[in-house]
Formats: C-alpha cells, structure tokens, sequence
C-alpha cells in the first residue's frame, strides 16, 4: 500500500522546518536507511532517513520547500507494483495545503506574527497586512481582528469574500493548524503585550538594506522574547580574583605534552576553568540546576552545561553532558569540538536542546560585565567578563591583580536570592582556588 | 404565435421577481415575467411605495401643526383624504409604468395571467389568462408569488368596515376612530398615518410590547412617543371578536388581565402579519416543500426541484422588499452561472417603520447579543446631542449600538427618531463590509449632520461618546 511520507520531528520542539534538498527524485527505489532529504531546523540541517522500502511516487513538497509543518505528508511511497494513479494524491495534496506554504521565504514570519500581536482583549491596537511575498492580504478588518486573537495565520486563508477577500467566515472556517503554537506566543497573547511600532514607518525607503530573516533570526526573535517576557530574572553579581587560576592555566599548558607536529594535546583556556567550576558547583547546589515546570521544579542529576557560541548569523548554545565527570582537558576539547560543529551548522538538535545550566563569555571581547537571558527549559545562565588587571584592596593595601566579572542571571521562580548566591559564593572560590576543584 | 420557450420564467412581478429578471437579462438569459395583476407587485402598488406617499402627506400635515415653532403661521388648513390617497395612487401608477419600461428595455417578456407548475421535473409552466391556458418551458422557473395579509377566524377582512393594508390605502372617506390589530411595520404605519391626520386610533398587540421584533429598548421609546400622540396602546391583549354594525363595529379585546372590553370603531385595520402565496401554482404536484405557508428553499434559493428557485416573500424572513430584490439577484447569477455568489445574511438586512418617530434596525437586538453568550458592548445617543436634529426641531430619538466587546464586530444596530431609514444604511455597509468598532470609530462623519449620531453611538460604547 502507498504509504505519505511525513516531515520529520528533528527535535522535540520543532514544529516546522525546511526541506534543503530532495536527494531521491520521483521514480528512485528506496530501502530502510536511504538518504531522502536534507531538512534544515532552525539550527541545523540534518539527512532524513528512508524508514520502509518502496519506489517514490510523488515528491509532494519541492526542494526549498519552507514552513514545512511536522508530520505534514512530504512525498509518496509506493509500494512493489503499486503505480502513482492507484494513490490519490489530491487527498494528500490537500492534506498539506495548510502545511505548506510553498517556497515562499517570507510566508512563514507571517506565521507566528498575528498571534504574537494577539491584544489581550479587544483593545484599541491596530493590526497591519501580514507579509504574503510581500503582496496586500486583502481581508475584512473583523476576519483581521478575529484571526489576531485565534492566532490564524490570515496569508495562509483563502478568501471567500468579493475579489478573494478574506472574511469573518473564512477565519472561523480556517482549521487551527496555522496557529503558532509556541508556549511563548501564547502567555504573551495572555499578558496583552502591545505591539511595537513597525521600524520600516521610522525609515525613508531606500535608505537601509533589507536582510530578510533566516530560520535561525526567527528562531532567537522567539525563543529569547519568550525567556525574557516570561521568565522573571534577577542578577547577581560577583569578582572572581584570577591570580592562582591564571598561574595554575600557564603550568598545565606548559605541560601539554606535545604530538609530532609539535602541537600540544591542549590548551586549556579561562573558559575551560568556568566550565569546570560551573559543574562542580551544581552538583553543590542542585537547586540551580533546575528546570521549572507548571506543577515541579526538576531537579537535574548531572552537570550538563551549556556554552553560548557565536556562529555567523546568530548563536546557539551546545551542551557539555555529564560536566561534572569530565576534567579540564576533556571539558576544553568538548567545547572546541562543539563550537567547531557548531559553525559548520552540523550539530544535532540533541547536542543543544536540555542543558541545566550555560555560560556564556564575552571576555575575549574585552567586555567587563554584562547579563544574558536565560535560555529555558535551564533557570541560570552566568554572563563571564575579561579577566582583567584591576587594583584591588589586600588586608588594607592596594595590589594589582586579574579580576573577573561574572553575572548570573537567575530565574526567581526556581532560585531565590540567597539560593543563587551560594551557588556563586561556591563557584568563586573554585575560580579562585582551581586546585580545590581537584577535591 | 408568442415565443414560449424561454431560459427564466419569473411568476410574480413584485420587487423580487423584476428585479430577478432584469438581473438575468442582464447575464443574457432569455427571459420572462408572469404577473397576475400589475408589475411592481405589492410593494410598488399595496406596500411600501402608497404608504409612504400617505405618510408623507400626513407628516406634512403634522409639520402644518407646529408651524409656529418655525416661526410661521397659516389658518384654516386642512386636508382632503381623497386627494391624499389621489397622490398616493398616482406615485404607484407611476412606478408601476416605471417597472413596464425597465422590463421593455432590458428585453423582458411580460406574460399576463396566472402560472402554475406543470408536473415533477419542472421547466413547463401553464398560465391561465381570462381562461385561456398556454404552455411555457424553461429551463429555469423562479417562483416569486409574494404573499398577503395573515387573517384569523373571526378575523377576517370584508373590505368595508374590516380592512386590511389593500382597503387602508385606499380610504373612501377618513375613519374617525380606527382599531389596528397587529403592531409590527404594517400596523404602526397605518396607525400612525390615521393618528396623525386626526383619527382616534387603538392598537392591540398579542406581544408584551410595540414593534416586537425591534429591541426592546427601542420599542419602549416608540411606544412612549406613540401614546404622547394619543395612541393608545393594548399590549399582550387579542381581539376575540369583532361585530359589525351599520358603519362601525364592535372588537372584544381580551387585556393582559384576562378582562374583555369592547371597543366601538369606525373601522378595524387587520395587520396580522403574512402569510405565503403558496396556493395553486402546483406546488403539490412538483413536490416541493412548504412549511407554514412559505416555501421550504437553499440558501440560494433551491426548491429541491431542478430549475425551479423560490424567492421573497414566499420563503422564509424576513419579509421584506429589499431582501427579495437581492435573492432575485442571487438567483439569476446562480442561473448564469456567476462565480463567486454568496448567500444573503439574514442579520444584514435592515428593516425599517415609517412611523412618526421612523424607527429603523439591523442585526441583533442587545437581548439576543446577550442571548448569544458574547460578552457585549452597547453605545447609545441620544437625538438631543445632535446639532443637526435640534436645528430640525426633531431632538427626540436614540441611536444604540451592539458590539460584540471582543472582536469589534457590529451585532446591530438600532435606532428611532427622524430619518432613521435613511440613516440605518451606514451600519448596514459597515456589518456587510466587516468594519469594526475601530473603523467606525475613525470614519469622519460630516458635520452638521444627523449621521453623526451614528459616529456618537459608535464612540459611547467604549464610553468616548463627544457630545453628551
């Protein structure tokens, strides 16, 4: 029997992707393992295994292909004998009309948009065309106001009304598949936030260059308007003086052994001691390492911690799993291995999803201090300045010594104040005497 | 020989039957109209029109009356019900021509007599003219029959002392005392035009209330207005017989109270409502529905029977002349084969009472938005905050708004007062055009003028009303 072949889920949050590139075409006989696509999520692309065997009908979704949903029908498998003409492929091609918005780059903004700008209840907040290849949405301004509060995607409707216009029974007809779905959009449409003003009315035409959004921009835009709307942080901030750890860093890389190539077998960096220190103080302090969930708070058991990596065009955080069983060169050579992938976009979705805890560094930057936003389903992040030399006071005498600036960002709903201190208090004299991590 | 094949054959040429067959002229349809009586049907010649030209002459005559307030003055004014009806008439007949001349320019064929369905399948027809019957085919047949005034035993009209709409228009001498059994558009009007001119007018209303289907609200103000006219007013009451004597007669009327009095009138006006004609123009035999005398259609007017469609008043409400024009167009695009064409929005279609104070509406009442479950806003003004009505002299009156409070969306709109007919189109585009209370709110209503209460109206549900 022909069977669909749906998008996949890469991760667990992924509710929609693109499909890169079709590796099969029409006609080829496929088995169990067979590279089918390239889909590309917000933050990788990754191959699409063939799961039966069979002869492909009908690629159903072309190569390009954006905002394909999860589970929508991509192409037909026919099975031994089987021609195109026994499958009815209109049944499956109107199964994915909603699902799919064809090629169009600028279709899916438009998705999560709408319900974004949802208003809390009928208040006075005006509702602009949504983008549809940047052509007019023409839709009556009550299908307009009554899809903002549903989360209906109007470009994705069809309209029933004089010259297509898109009315008030095409809304409530329309299947709530184009919703956003995200948890984010949906507290926010709870909490009314107003909508921004429209940068482009602030900027004569022609006087800026327009960068369309990638999936990876939409991606940050959401999630980290979600954490930092949602999640009520607080900042706690602490000096760690670097003296013994910078003398302790320069004698284990002096002893690097080196290879043939004269190479040595690491380099531990600053970060790599931070890292170290973030593990092993969450295993101190397991209520940090914690997740909030509407009914729990979720105790994690092991370290895995996070690095916040710049990648051209965004940023993703990689986890280091199991931190705390892992020394310093194997903390340093997983994270290089992990940001190295990172930029080449190869990592999988597993690799960066989860984590109880991230760090992110703006040191090398020569950044003193700063705060980041937390990056949920994880309740702190540390926000690590540029180990710099600074007078300090000594038993009352003024010395120079190399001090960082470390700023944790907390999620209050899972750490209280006193909580997140001692987990700094711990992870400051780790910083400040490395060897007593070696306990 | 005539032709006698044709693709539309409309049977009734009220406003829902012309105006269906001028529209499929107009699509290239070979088309043709039967009509029993004369072109333009009820409304043009028993309806609509006559009374409005009635109402005319007696709101002139009641302006005659305040004649001071304007700063003039006249004596020995009066009024000849002969020539008032003289005119009425006359705005009739010149209609009526008007409807033979659109049927001639577009091409339509007008055939005389009486139609009635030949068989099951449809497409024959048979109209019976001074007793001669001629077969007709057509592909298409759209039924358009209209219907008359509702009678009820022990009411029924005898066209002299018993009227109904037919004998009201047409006074041979003027009433001086009148009972109006029935209180909706037909009644009040009569009521109103007889009470204005002088006569001494009673209504009985089954309903607890005046204009029953208008919102309550609105009802109340009418009938607050009616009775400052010397009106009088019998809510919830019947009339459980009526007995005729020499040039009068008597009606038992049975009050809220169980109590029966008797009332003696000069003449007793019959507005019971309608019923559909549905007799002898072989429904039966083509099997097609009927449920309390209208005929059971689609959306867009199907019978059940291919090629035979059933508009206006002969199907379901609202009764009214506007809503049967659009079905007849409804219908010849859905002949011709028009892409793209919708059904009508029952809760579209205003309804308007050319009574003094006019009374008009659309949609909702706030008592069925409630009803609904939807969390509501309502915004009234009133006529005494508008320039333009106070200039007018025609301060009393209200403009309500319903808006459903979390999609802006227009459920009705309701409104009594001076010009309010004219007015109540404005939120008819608005609802047919899905404006919310925001586009309303931002559409500049020109000043001074009397639809800008309607702007007020719009503004007072969010409480910003500006002039009050």
């Amino acid at each position: 029997m022909a069977t669909n072949i749906l998008m996949p889920a890469l991760s667990p949050t992924m509710e929609e992707g693109k499909l890169a590139k079709w590796l099969v075409k029409e006609g080829d006989v496929v088995k169990s393992g067979t590279i089918l696509a390239e889909i590309e999520t917000d933050k990788a692309t990754m191959e699409f295994e063939a799961v039966d065997e069979g002869r492909i009908g009908k690629l159903l979704v072309p190569a390009g292909g954006d905002a394909v949903k999860v589970n929508a029908p991509i192409a037909v498998l026919l099975a031994d004998g089987e021609k195109l003409g026994d499958v009815n492929i209109p049944a499956a091609m109107s199964s994915i009309k909603d699902a799919v918005k064809a090629v169009a780059p600028a279709a899916a903004p438009a998705a999560a948009a709408p319900a974004a700008a949802a208003p809390g209840a009928g208040g006075a907040q005006q509702t602009k065309p949504p983008a549809n290849d940047g052509k007019r949405v023409f839709a009556s301004p009550l299908a307009r106001r009554i899809a903002a509060q549903k989360g209906v995607d109007i470009s994705a409707l069809t309209g029933s009304g004089p010259y297509g216009r898109i009315v008030k029974s095409d809304v409530e007809n329309a299947k709530p598949g184009t919703k956003a779905a995200a948890a984010g959009s949906a507290a926010s449409a709870q909490s009314g936030f107003a909508t921004l003003p429209d940068a482009k009315l602030f900027y004569k035409e022609g006087s800026y260059e327009e960068v369309p959004h990638d999936s990876m921009r939409k991606a940050i835009a959401k999630r980290l308007t979600a954490a930092k709307a949602l999640i009520p942080h607080y900042y706690l901030t602490v000096d760690c003086n670097l003296t013994a750890l910078m003398a302790t860093r320069e004698a284990l890389n002096a002893a690097a052994p080196k290879g043939k190539d004269k190479v040595p077998a690491y380099k531990l960096s600053v970060n790599d001691f931070v890292l170290k220190a973030s593990a092993m103080a969450l295993i101190k302090h397991p209520d940090v390492n914690a997740s909030w969930t509407e009914t729990a708070i979720l105790r994690h058991k092991s370290a895995d911690v996070g690095i916040a990596v710049a990648i051209p065009g965004g940023l993703i955080t990689p986890i280091i799993f199991d931190a705390q069983t892992k020394g310093l060169v194997e903390i340093s050579n997983a994270a290089k291995d992990l940001a190295g992938r990172a930029r080449d976009k190869k990592l999988k979705p597993s690799e960066y999803e989860g984590g109880g805890f991230s760090v992110s560094n703006l040191g090398m930057f020569g950044i003193k201090s700063f705060t980041s936003i937390i990056n949920p389903p994880q309740s702190c992040i540390i926000a690590v300045g540029a180990g710099e030399e600074r007078a300090v006071v000594v038993n009352g005498k003024i010395e120079v010594a190399t001090v960082m600036t470390v700023t944790m960002s907390c999620d209050h709903r899972v750490v209280d104040g006193a909580t997140g201190a001692k987990f700094l208090q711990t992870f400051k004299q780790f910083i400040e005497a490395p060897a007593s991590m070696l306990l | 020989m005539a032709d006698t094949s044709f693709d539309v054959i409309v049977v009734g040429g009220g406003p829902g039957g012309y105006v269906c067959a001028i529209r499929a002229a107009q699509l290239g349809l070979k088309t043709a109209v039967v009509e029993r009586d004369r072109l333009g049907g009820i409304c043009l010649n028993w309806g609509c029109i006559p009374t409005k030209a009635l109402l005319r002459s007696s709101e002139i005559w009641h302006l005659m009356h305040r004649l001071g307030e304007y700063g003039m003055s006249a004596d020995n004014f009066k009024f000849d019900i002969k020539k008032i009806v003289e005119r009425s008439r006359g705005v009739s007949q010149q209609l009526s021509s008007g409807v033979g001349f659109l049927m001639k320019k577009h091409k339509i064929t007008v055939i005389p007599g009486s139609a009635k369905l030949v068989g099951k399948a449809g497409g024959k027809l048979a109209v019976t003219d001074n007793g001669k019957v001629t077969e007709y085919t057509s592909k298409n047949i759209v039924l358009a029959t209209g219907a008359r005034a509702r009678t009820l035993p022990g009411l029924e009209p005898d066209g002299l002392l018993v009227w109904t709409y037919r004998e009201a228009m047409v006074p041979p001498s003027f009433p001086k005392s009148l009972l109006v059994v029935g209180s909706g558009a037909i009644g009040i009007e009569f009521a109103s035009f007889y009470r204005t001119l002088g006569s001494d007018v009673t209504v009985v209303e089954v309903m607890d209330r005046v204009l029953p289907v208008e919102d309550e609200e609105i009802s109340t103000l009418a009938a607050k207005a009616f009775t400052k006219q010397g009106m009088k007013l019998k809510t919830g009451s019947t009339v459980t017989a009526l007995k005729k004597g020499a040039d009068n007669v008597t009606a038992t009327v049975k009050g809220k109270d169980g109590k029966t009095e008797d009332i003696t009138v000069d003449r007793v006006i019959l507005a019971m409502g309608i019923v559909g004609n549905v007799e002898n123009i072989g429904l039966e035999e083509a099997g097609i529905k009927v449920d309390r005398t209208h005929v059971v259609a689609g959306k867009y007017g199907e019978t059940g029977v291919p090629g035979v469609w059933a508009i206006g008043d002969l199907v379901g409400a609202p009764w009214l002349a506007h809503k049967a024009m659009h079905e007849g167009v409804i219908v010849a695009e859905k002949i011709a084969g028009v892409k793209g064409v919708h059904p009508l929005e029952p809760s579209n279609v205003a309804g308007c009472t050319y009574c003094w104070p006019q009374v008009a509406s659309v949609g909702m009442t706030e008592a069925k938005a409630k009803e609904s479950g939807r969390k509501i806003k309502v915004g009234r003004f009133p006529f005494i905050g508008n320039g333009k009505a106070i200039a007018l002299g025609e301060a009393e009156g209200l403009i309500k708004t319903v808006f459903d409070a979390t999609t802006g969306e227009l459920l009705g709109a309701h409104m009594i007062g001076a010009e309010v007919t004219e007015l109540i189109q404005g939120y008819v585009i608005a609802k047919t055009g899905e404006l919310t209370d925001q586009e309303l709110s931002h559409t500049i209503f020109p000043h001074p003028t009397l639809s800008e209460m309607m702007h007020e109206a719009v503004l007072a549900a969010d409480g910003a009303a500006l002039h009050i």
